[in-house]
């Protein structure tokens, strides 16, 4: 029976405990009732970690790919590519759930509103990452261009997700006026599963992607295993 | 490193605020005119969603943990080829 390295058990561990705190801290722990927003103020402990979660494995992904183009280390591609893949499954779920929420808020699935549009070209920028990824066929090739790529892909990011839906009229809850997360900074309660949840949705995404990581070394050792044969 | 600070320096600029804050006060806390869950609440039935939703939770964190581990035996039995190889 193979067990888990112990180094990495706490951190694992933590994660688990950390949803489980949020998902029933988060569905019974008292909130403030507002106008509009209703239980579904809830959703920050839910929809909101996705893209908190998101932001920091890309961020992860980018440091890896600046990385990689430092040492020129293959290893490191699979590192940004792995989080990267991993950021972006939490992109999509955050998406669908923000279309979810917006149905029964704004009244519609998709508005055009401009964190709509904003995260739609975010996730659509990755999308064509690993498009690029899969067009070419030289593995140093690809991993040097898609790297440059998705260097530019995060810092595309930060402006279509937090500068411009606050510059114009956004209806989404902490822009144009409207209430979010700004505005509950100060409210404890909010607070008090709000970053527990962002910490235990990020650690998973860190799970996911290193499993992943882990899968792709093995292969590249079995290659090498065969070249020397 | 002078790259990671620019990283840094853009990830830490990013809650720059652009509109003012609206606060909550205890008084939004207390506000009955805001319908919210209350008598399902009351009936108990909340409990039964939280169950729910820590089962999925429970039943998907044992998959990856499952995966983990056999990722891990991969792992060591890679070890031994390499050493049987190698010798």
């Amino acid at each position: 029976m193979a067990k888990l390295n112990s180094k990495h058990v706490i951190w694992k561990l933590l994660a688990s405990l950390l949803l489980f705190y949020t998902i029933i801290g988060g569905l019974m722990m008292e909130v403030p009732r507002l106008p509009i927003l209703n239980e579904t103020i809830r959703a920050l402990y839910f929809h909101v970690p996705m893209w908190f979660g998101m932001i920091i494995l890309l961020l992860i992904s980018a440091v890896y790919s600046i990385r990689y183009l430092n040492k020129d280390d293959q290893a490191y591609d699979d590192i940004a590519v792995e989080f990267a893949n991993a950021g972006v499954i939490f992109g999509v779920l955050g998406i669908v759930t923000g279309m979810i929420w917006a149905q029964f808020t704004w009244g519609a699935w998709w508005s055009g509103d401009p964190k709509q549009n904003g995260s739609a070209i975010a996730l659509m920028t990755y999308f064509a990452y690993f498009i690029l990824r899969n067009s070419l066929s030289d593995q140093q090739q690809k991993a040097r261009i898609s790297a440059i790529y998705n260097i530019f892909a995060f810092a595309t990011l930060i402006p279509l997700l937090f500068i411009l839906p606050r510059l114009t009229d956004s209806l989404h809850p902490g822009n144009g006026g409207n209430p979010g997360f700004n505005a509950y900074d100060m409210d404890s309660k909010l607070r008090l599963v709000f970053y527990p949840a962002v910490i235990g949705w990020t650690l998973l995404g860190v799970w996911i992607a290193s499993l992943r990581i882990r899968i792709k070394r093995l292969k590249s050792d079995m290659n090498d295993l065969e070249y020397q044969r | 490193m002078k790259t990671t600070w620019l990283m840094l320096f853009l990830f830490l600029t990013t809650p720059l605020l652009a509109q003012e804050k609206q606060q909550v006060t205890a008084a939004d806390y207390a506000n009955r005119e805001v319908s919210m869950a209350d008598s399902f609440r009351a009936e108990g039935k909340i409990y039964v969603v939280v169950a729910i939703l820590a089962t999925v939770l429970a039943g998907l964190l044992v998959f990856t943990l499952v995966t983990d581990r056999k990722v891990s035996k991969l792992e060591q039995e890679m070890e031994h080829l390499k050493k049987k190889i190698i010798n």
